[in-house]
């Protein structure tokens, strides 16, 4: 019987891990007591994890388990997280605690656009991660996912405090591996804004236009009145000319913000 | 003219019915079904029968009003009656007690319906949401828009006739799932993978979303003196730290002043209703869970009730003791979560909060224990509870109520009632006569704080309330201090209830009666069942056709309609006041918009 040994994640990344590289960086011996080497990278992310400022943002049930996390008992102080920011320009962390319906997803988007970067995003529960018991239902978004990034994902109805403070660890992981050289903040060129959803007969993205329009005013729209049909039709890829529009929308948006 | 002509032209009034002698031709009907009365109406004359039942039956609270759509109704009850819609309304009266006036006005398609607001002006979030979710347009209401989705959606969702976009089947079990387990991803059949619909025709890129007039944007205008003054419109909300939630204070302010306030809500309506008419039964209670999250065992504990009422079960001795016991640790949870962030709004931000919620997880340990879940017990069941305490579970309860939660209530009155802040934000601020808030259908914790001693667990005792001995507070201020205070005072007396209860409790016992299972077919009929839940009276309300669905759900959820009080009660007071203000009326958004 052959074994192969189980390699980990983090063993792979154990270079960045590793807490000092004395092996490799010989300090002095009378400079021992006061001179430590580590990377950049360590103390940029310790730093960065260890004062996680989550968003104060309830959305449903989610958000009394989140508030419960930061009473007493489960004491989220303990990883530093314990100041939760209503403004998004102050907050790391956005805690999406519930079910996402379509009237409040234009304010989600709006909310995530503020949030400065270095940001996250945690999907708290059922509803945010997927729709939940709550899927069905025709104002019930089918997880936050489908319009901002997710970084962690956190499964219950409600999920357990215990369950968020996994969660919140493993978004921890999740910083620890960044590097500040790849990171998308530091690079060029500002980083883009999602088009925020718009509430039309029924909510729409931006960038689904087309997809939309080929279904309600083609003749397959005409038919089927816009509604679920027969076939089973595949998402198709954004075309050339709706990019286009969305970034010419995007650039008309940034040349608004400039300062003047 | 012959007589024969008169009698077809204007009908006979049978003075057999009801309230036919005061109000001629009101009443048109009966219908008798095996479980509740109702009474049918006639239109026109609804509005003098509604001002008669107020004036002269002392029927001065009109609970709930909702509306079913009897187009795809099987039962033999409704045979003959051509009208697809009937609008229901509840009347109780807060002076006798005693159980409701049911009224239906049955409405054909795209007809009016005379509003009830100049009667009872409490209507009006109800009636709007009739509005939107049915599209039954009611003659004379002062603000007819949507409230729980938004402007411009298409279809109107409860209709029977209006399918979401994830439709697959009218009720469940589904095909596909049941008994294969397989599953059609229904994003599939969508080319944008989304469970969005869009009318055929429609144009997305000349969308321009419709333009509302909201009431706060024409408010009285008021100079101060010769100084001009321009008020502004500010928004609060959805996205606010005071709002408990996803709730929108649109507010017209002078300075600080605010003029006039206007609720915008429906940020987490996720259809509960039109889910729950294509559940089992059964299905619904853990979607009950779910309304008001904070009190699950309450919301179960009237379901509960609705449904035993069309059913005819009899619970058993010790399941009705269990079900008080859960119901009244909730109310204490409800009600110490409710002071905590009181205080949170008035700006001791955390520290009172962390003291009031700290018992509160000595009461969930307990919930765990039983249910198997925290926050969503889904405990309750037809005909008792799913499962027995466990050994040594009611020792933890006696220890926990003989002996920590009265000192912890007593803690939070040491530091609280006294506090001058307190005082000074609270005495006086938010004031509202008891006969607007009862005009405005304000129930619960809400109108005791305004002096009147309603209760439903007195006036119309459930489950076994008439056994104990508890009394019903009542402070006559009606501001947020009366408000902060009878919450103690309530949680005391549920501290009472349940010392009793866990003294009187059957050692042994059945906990589930009634014949079980997950399928069963109540008889045809409507029932509705209210509870004296923390947030004021819930009430559900369910129509069967006898079949394994309900035909209709309806929850008058407590939180929702109290909201109908904030505008009143905030205009005059400044913006900080308006968030102590909706803090003191303790609303759960997931049971605000359902």
């Amino acid at each position: 019987m052959t074994t192969t040994p189980v390699v980990k994640f983090s063993e792979l990344k154990q270079e960045q891990l590793s807490e000092f590289l004395h092996d490799r960086i010989q300090v002095p011996e009378d400079l021992q007591a006061n001179v430590m080497v580590t990377t950049l990278d360590k103390v940029y992310n310790w730093s960065r994890k260890s004062s996680m400022w989550p968003l104060l943002f309830g959305l449903a049930c989610c958000a009394i388990e989140m508030i419960a996390t930061a009473a007493s008992r489960y004491d989220l102080a303990r990883f530093g997280m314990e100041v939760m920011r209503p403004s998004p320009r102050q907050s790391d962390l956005m805690i999406v605690s519930g079910t996402v319906t379509k009237k409040m997803v234009p304010a989600i988007v709006r909310i995530y656009n503020q949030m400065a970067e270095p940001r996250y995003v945690l999907s708290m529960g059922a509803c945010a991660t997927g729709g939940g018991p709550f899927k069905e239902g025709y104002t019930v978004v089918s997880g936050i996912d489908k319009y901002i990034p997710v970084d962690v994902y956190v499964p219950g109805c409600p999920p357990t405090p215990e369950a968020l403070i996994y969660g919140l660890l493993k978004l921890h992981e999740k910083v620890e591996r960044q590097s500040i050289t790849t990171v998308p903040w530091y690079r060029k060129g500002a980083s883009e804004a999602i088009p925020v959803p718009v509430l039309g007969p029924d909510i729409f993205d931006p960038r689904k236009v087309q997809i939309i329009k080929e279904q309600t005013l083609g003749s397959a729209g005409a038919a089927k009145g816009g509604a679920a049909g027969k076939a089973r039709l595949q998402p198709q890829p954004i075309p050339e000319d709706v990019k286009a529009r969305i970034h010419a929308a995007q650039a008309k948006y940034r040349a608004q913000k400039q300062p003047a | 003219m012959t007589e024969a002509t008169m009698v077809a032209t204007a009908p006979a009034v049978d003075s057999s019915l009801p309230y036919n002698d005061a109000v001629p031709g009101a009443v048109v009907g009966e219908w008798a079904t095996d479980t509740d009365k109702a009474l049918f109406v006639a239109p026109d004359k609804l509005l003098a029968l509604l001002t008669h039942l107020r004036d002269k039956e002392q029927y001065d609270l009109l609970s709930s009003v909702t509306c079913v759509d009897y187009s795809a109704y099987k039962g033999k009850a409704r045979a003959g009656i051509p009208e697809r819609f009937d609008v229901v309304y509840h009347l109780y009266s807060t002076k006798k007690g005693g159980g409701p006036v049911r009224l239906h006005v049955r409405v054909p398609d795209d007809e009016t319906v005379p509003s009830a607001t100049s009667v009872y002006p409490g209507a009006n979030l109800q009636e709007r949401e009739v509005y939107d979710l049915f599209g039954i347009k009611f003659e004379g209401h002062p603000n007819l828009r949507r409230v729980l989705t938004w402007e411009g959606f298409h279809g109107h969702p409860l209709r029977k006739d209006w399918k979401e976009a994830y439709y697959e089947e009218e009720a469940k079990p589904f095909k596909s799932r049941h008994p294969t387990g397989g599953y059609h991803w229904h994003e599939d059949k969508l080319p944008w993978g989304d469970n969005n619909t869009y009318p055929a025709g429609w144009d997305p890129d000349s969308w321009q979303e419709p333009v509302t007039y909201v009431p706060v944007s024409q408010a009285p205008h008021h100079g101060f003196g010769e100084l001009d003054t321009q008020s502004i419109v500010i928004n609060l909300g959805p996205h606010h730290p005071s709002t408990h939630g996803v709730f929108r204070m649109l507010t017209r302010m002078e300075g600080e002043t605010i003029l006039a306030l206007e609720p915008e809500m429906g940020y987490l309506h996720r259809n509960h209703e039109k889910i729950g008419e294509r559940n089992t039964w059964l299905m619904n209670m853990p979607f009950t869970d779910r309304l008001d999250y904070i009190n699950s065992m309450s919301n179960n504990l009237g379901y509960a009730l609705a449904v035993e009422k069309l059913l005819n079960i009899e619970v058993p001795e010790r399941a009705q003791y269990i079900r008080v016991i859960m119901a009244e640790l909730t109310r204490i949870i409800n009600h110490t979560w409710s002071i905590g962030f009181i205080l949170n709004d008035l700006g001791a931000l955390q520290t009172p909060a962390l003291y009031a919620i700290e018992e509160r997880e000595m009461i969930l340990d307990l919930f765990e224990e039983v249910s198997g879940a925290r926050l969503m017990c889904n405990y309750m069941r037809f005909g008792g509870v799913v499962r027995d305490l466990t050994p040594g579970w009611e020792e933890r309860a006696k220890y926990l109520v003989h002996d920590r939660l009265p000192r912890a209530l007593d803690q939070l009155d040491e530091l609280l009632s006294g506090n001058e802040i307190v005082k000074a934000r609270g005495r006086g601020v938010g004031y509202l006569p008891a006969e607007d808030l009862i005009a405005l259908s304000v129930s619960g914790p809400m109108i005791r704080a305004a002096g009147i001693p309603y209760d439903i667990r007195k006036v119309e005792p459930y489950c076994i309330y008439d056994r104990f001995d508890f009394d019903i507070p009542t402070l006559p201020e009606s501001d947020i201090y009366a408000r902060y205070y009878i919450r103690l005072l309530e949680a005391r007396e549920s501290v009472k209830i349940l010392q009793q209860a866990l003294r009187d409790i059957p050692k042994k016992g059945e906990v589930l009666g009634g014949k079980g299972g997950y399928t069963f077919r109540p008889v045809e009929g409507e029932a509705y069942a209210r509870v004296e839940a923390p947030k004021g009276e819930l009430g559900y309300f369910v129509v069967s056709d006898n079949k394994a669905n309900p035909y209709r759900y309806h929850v008058r959820s407590p939180s929702f309609i109290n909201l109908n009080a904030l505008g009143p009660m905030s205009v005059g007071y400044k913006v900080a006041d308006a968030v102590v203000i909706l803090g003191a009326i303790d609303i759960v958004l997931g049971e605000v918009d359902r």
